[in-house]
């Protein structure tokens, strides 16, 4: 039954974005992809089709070129693949493209790196479909990307996407009004042990400025700061928002950061850990023979 | 045991070790380079390379499988062909693994059965059950195949996905829901075909097989994708929902759109043709057939003739046959054997032209040609005006020089055999118009002068020296120019230079577009002596399917009489037409460029009240007083036998005599200067190029889309 419900929103999200295609103007796409209820992606990236659309602002006439300084760190990628192995330097190739265009490809930018690196067109949009991270739709210049599996959904993503779907106003795929942020859900990122997580994508700065930083730890407060802190220009703190690193410091329980017990650093929630023991990074290392038994 | 190691070296030829196609298939594997592997307990010899699905075939062993096709490189993705190996822990698939020495390989163990089971069910779990709508079912490996490994039940209680359909234009039909992501149609587009249009988009669940870009295929052999797609996904767009395939009746016969001959079989119910799909021909056209053979059929039922027409007051009228015979008689009979003239179109076959030649030499007319206007071609020689290393020969070849020709649209086919070498290492160059040819072509001139620069000692002129089989392949467009004798001196000089014909080896070709020109150079069907010295206006001209005739050829006063099947340039010219048969529902020899001559068998009966040609001209030399003593098929091809013994030998290519070059000597003497027009060829548009093609719809479509192969694309952008 869910599926179905599912079935029908994606196709109601074709609908919106068939009808947005045919409008000109930029905002009604942006409106068309404010309403309507929670979509469908391809593979739970950003893009909802796996194939390509004339839209006003992704067409044969839209027109993409690297810059100048980009061409030099083009071919800085492709130096260092062999010659006759060329589209290695595929998947970086489009990362830069990426970045230089605003966080997503256009079909320009996907026909530009084919013709560099000499390779049919269709096998660029192959890897282009098959990379979640790459987005072939137009996007806001904060991605913000929500783990959803496992370790994070236990510490309460669920909570992390709530807040962010209130505050924002949007859901996943959908861009703000303003253009600024973009929400999506993302698989692991290997950042588990501070789950729940985000990872954002800044898109403000160029290739030079480009950031992909992860915020973890999080409570939903702590999203909301820091998409605040992103709106007004400012920079916050990566990484995880409550520890160090990832040293046995606390956990978000139920939405808020409870740190394990006072005074007993080095000890786990649970009490002292079995050896062998983690190394406080922030110290010189401590000698083998002062461990105890 | 023995009996096997034939079809393993082809086997291995063309899959595997190269993608030569089938020139190793002639020398079979000498024994130290076989292996020996047990399959199902029983031993079998195999070339090393094969793989193990190979090794079951060369077994008897029948190997269930979607992505592998001897032809294209391994997928290896279906996962259908799973056999278990003794000493693996897991069932392996066995089109994408290597066959080892001494392996035992077990096709037929409850384990195998089993994880053949669980691919299917995987497979159906996304397919729609919509068989009975579906164009492929009756002949669908999917259906089959479920039928030994599907349940009678599905344990997937989720949704099917479902998958939007791609137009890939106006003849390759997608239900793209159906497909199981072989990747064969990718495969060919892209190794085959050379217009790598087509993949997979998208991963997981989503993965979808497409162009990403809405766009037309824009392969000459596109057609292909519909008999290689194992499912229902890739179907006859013309053919759509208009037949079940155990309705049809199949002919053998041989395709006429191109001077290749390309072997193919004939689908027909009751009295139409349904579909043209390739048949196998190693030396020919093996698998493959081009778009215009496989979709021109439609035409068969369009614009054609049916009743003799005799022109009148008011223009072409209704006649019988004894009245267009009659009508004949009387403007034959006002003028003299030498004001006639006849000229046989592209569609014409060997016995009309021959039964034709013999009536206008007994009326005194020795005025015969080809449309394609070279009536003072010489052809004495033969191998001056044929592909002499044969099709096959191709895929000997180390070296290729084509010269005023575009294969891509003359012979699509061969084009995929010239590609397939490329790819596996041999350059070819060309002189004369650029074209993409699907390959990287050196690109070495325009024009004739190009010619004498190669001939002088060039750079390129040492490679081909250095070659081992070089080929050079000269076009039609070359033989239709008014300069042809320069040009082809200057190709002379070429060839001496490069000897490019040797010992054991003739790399000298003409390649022919038109499916009769062989035939009627074979037959000497061109102006005798005094024609061609004559300068005098013919008074009544004899068209034989001749739609593609210069203005020159049939001045505006001359009597014309059409013989053919379809209502195009030379029956609207006409003052009596005859309506004959067209290429499927008649016996007609045809001679391939290599010089093979084949046979085209009805399939269908003839349209009202159509006749064979050789029929035709039968009754007419009745009429015109000069009877031929031809009264059956067999007298027919007895004659064209006594006139070209070779024509005799159905089938078999009969390697023409080289004469060292004399031959050229007479044409370098007439010494007429080469223009500076470059070199090319004659055919622009590949989907109508004779009656047939013109006549069909389908391929009017076709015209149609190419001139728009990607919906949206403006022109600004195309270098983007
Ligand atoms: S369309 Fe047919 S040939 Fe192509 S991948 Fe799908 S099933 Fe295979
Ligand atoms: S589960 Fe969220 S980072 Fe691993
Ligand atoms: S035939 Fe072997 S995996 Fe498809």
């Amino acid at each position: 039954m869910r599926r179905a419900v599912q079935s029908l929103a994606r196709f109601s999200a074709l609908v919106a974005h068939q009808s947005a295609a045919s409008s000109t103007s930029a905002a009604a796409v942006q409106a068309a992809a404010c309403v309507g209820s929670r979509r469908w992606f391809a593979t739970n990236s950003h893009d909802i089709f796996n194939t390509h659309r004339h839209e006003a602002h992704n067409n044969w006439d839209t027109e993409f070129d690297f810059t100048d300084a980009n061409y030099e760190k083009v071919a800085e990628i492709i130096s260092r693949y062999p010659t006759n192995y060329k589209a290695s330097a595929l998947i970086p190739l489009l990362d830069l493209a990426q970045q230089q265009n605003e966080g997503w490809l256009s079909l320009a930018a996907m026909n530009r790196v084919a013709k560099i690196l000499d390779m049919a067109e269709i096998r660029v949009y192959e890897v282009a479909t098959f990379y979640t991270m790459f987005n072939r739709s137009k996007i806001g210049k904060y991605h913000v990307m929500v783990c959803g599996t496992t370790p994070c959904m236990l510490q309460g993503a669920k909570g992390i996407y709530k807040a962010l779907k209130d505050h924002l106003g949007i859901d996943y795929g959908q861009t703000t009004p303003d253009g600024m942020f973009t929400l999506g859900e993302m698989e692991c990122m290997g950042a588990c042990v501070n789950a729940p997580m985000i990872a954002v994508a800044d898109y403000t700065k160029g290739v030079e400025g480009f950031s992909y930083h992860y915020y973890e730890d999080l409570t939903p407060q702590d999203v909301i700061s820091i998409v605040d802190t992103l709106k007004k220009g400012g920079k916050p703190k990566a990484g995880s928002q409550h520890r160090s690193k990832a040293e046995p410091a606390g956990a978000v329980v139920d939405g808020k950061w409870v740190p394990s017990k006072p005074g007993a650093d080095g000890m786990t929630l649970t009490g002292e850990p079995p050896g062998p023991y983690c190394r406080n990074l922030d110290e010189p290392a401590p000698e083998q023979a002062a461990a105890p038994k | 045991m023995q009996r096997y190691r034939g079809a393993l070296a082809r086997l291995q030829a063309v899959g595997l070790q190269s993608a030569r196609g089938m020139a190793a298939a002639a020398q079979p594997a000498p024994a130290e380079d076989l292996i020996e592997v047990t399959v199902d307990g029983q031993k079998v010899s195999v070339p090393k390379g094969s793989n193990v699905l190979q090794a079951c075939d060369a077994a008897g062993k029948d190997i269930p499988r979607f992505c592998y096709h001897q032809r294209l490189s391994i997928a290896g993705n279906c996962r259908m062909c799973l056999v278990e190996v003794e000493k693996s822990p897991k069932p392996v698939a066995s089109c994408a693994m290597p066959a080892g020495p001494g392996m035992v390989i077990k096709t037929d163990t409850p384990l195998v059965k089993k994880a053949r089971e669980g691919v299917m069910e995987f497979l159906l779990i996304n397919h729609p059950l919509d068989c009975p709508i579906c164009d492929q079912g009756g002949e669908c490996d999917l259906q089959d195949q479920s039928m030994v490994f599907g349940s009678d039940r599905g344990r997937f209680t989720e949704v099917k996905r479902a998958v939007a359909d791609k137009n890939l234009g106006p003849l390759v039909k997608t239900v793209m829901t159906r497909c199981i992501h072989c990747t064969r149609c990718i495969r060919f587009a892209k190794e085959i075909a050379g217009t790598d249009d087509l993949g997979i988009t998208g991963r997981g669940r989503d993965a979808e097989v497409g162009t990403y870009v809405e766009k037309l295929m824009t392969s000459e052999l596109s057609g292909n994708v519909i008999d290689l797609c194992p499912v229902g996904a890739l179907t006859s767009k013309p053919a759509a929902f208009t037949y079940r395939n155990w309705e049809l009746k199949t002919t053998e016969s041989v395709d006429t759109s191109d001077a290749m001959g390309a072997n193919i079989r004939v689908d027909t119910r009751g009295m139409e043709v349904i579909r043209v799909v390739p048949r196998l021909n190693e030396d020919v056209n093996q698998e493959w057939i081009s778009d215009k053979a496989r979709f021109q059929y439609d035409a068969l039922r369009y614009q054609r003739l049916n009743v003799p027409l005799v022109r009148g007051e008011k223009g072409l009228q209704q006649a019988s046959w004894p009245e267009a015979f009659a009508a004949i008689a009387r403007a034959a009979s006002k003028v003299q054997g030498h004001e006639m003239r006849a000229v046989a179109g592209r569609l014409a076959d060997a016995e009309s032209m021959v039964l034709l030649k013999d009536l206008m030499n007994r009326l005194g007319c020795g005025d015969l040609r080809s449309e394609a206007g070279f009536a003072d071609l010489d052809a004495d020689t033969r191998s001056s005006y044929v592909f002499n290393s044969t099709i096959a020969g191709v895929d000997q070849a180390d070296a290729i020089l084509l010269v005023g020709c575009n294969p891509r649209l003359e012979a699509p086919v061969l084009n995929a055999r010239i590609r397939a070498a490329n790819l596996a290492g041999v350059p070819v160059a060309a002189v004369g118009e650029q074209y993409d040819l699907t390959y990287p072509v050196e690109h070495l001139g325009a024009n004739g002068d190009a010619l004498d620069k190669l001939a002088k000692n060039s750079d390129y002129m040492k490679r081909l020296k250095g070659a081992q089989r070089p080929m050079v392949i000269v076009g039609a467009g070359v033989l239709q120019r008014a300069d042809r004798d320069a040009v082809l001196a200057k190709v002379a000089k070429l060839v001496e230079k490069g000897e490019v014909v040797r010992e054991g080896w003739n790399g000298f070709n003409v390649l022919h577009d038109a499916a009769s020109r062989v035939a009627a150079l074979d037959l000497g069907f061109l102006p005798s002596a005094r024609a061609r010295a004559s300068k005098a206006a013919p008074k009544l001209v004899y068209l034989l399917g001749a739609d593609d005739y210069s203005e020159a050829d049939v001045p505006p006063t001359a009597f014309v009489v059409y013989q053919g099947h379809h209502g195009d340039r030379g029956a609207a010219r006409a003052d009596v037409v005859l309506p004959a048969t067209a290429y499927t529902e008649k016996y007609g020899t045809y001679v391939n460029f290599e010089g093979r001559p084949q046979s085209t068998k009805p399939a269908v009966a003839s349209v009202g009240d159509a006749r064979d040609d050789w029929k035709i001209v039968r009754a007419l030399s009745e009429v015109l007083g000069a009877p031929l003593p031809y009264n059956s098929l067999d007298d027919a091809r007895r004659r064209l036998a006594d006139v070209a013994p070779h024509l005799a030998r159905r089938d078999a290519v009969e390697a023409p005599l080289w004469l060292a070059g004399e031959q050229w000597k007479a044409a370098g003497d007439r010494k007429a200067a080469a223009d500076a027009a470059p070199l090319a060829s004659a055919i622009a548009n590949f989907y109508q190029t004779d009656a047939i093609s013109r006549a069909s719809k389908v391929m009017a479509k076709c015209v149609r889309a190419r001139q728009n192969p990607i919906p949206g694309l403006h022109a600004a952008s195309v270098g983007n």
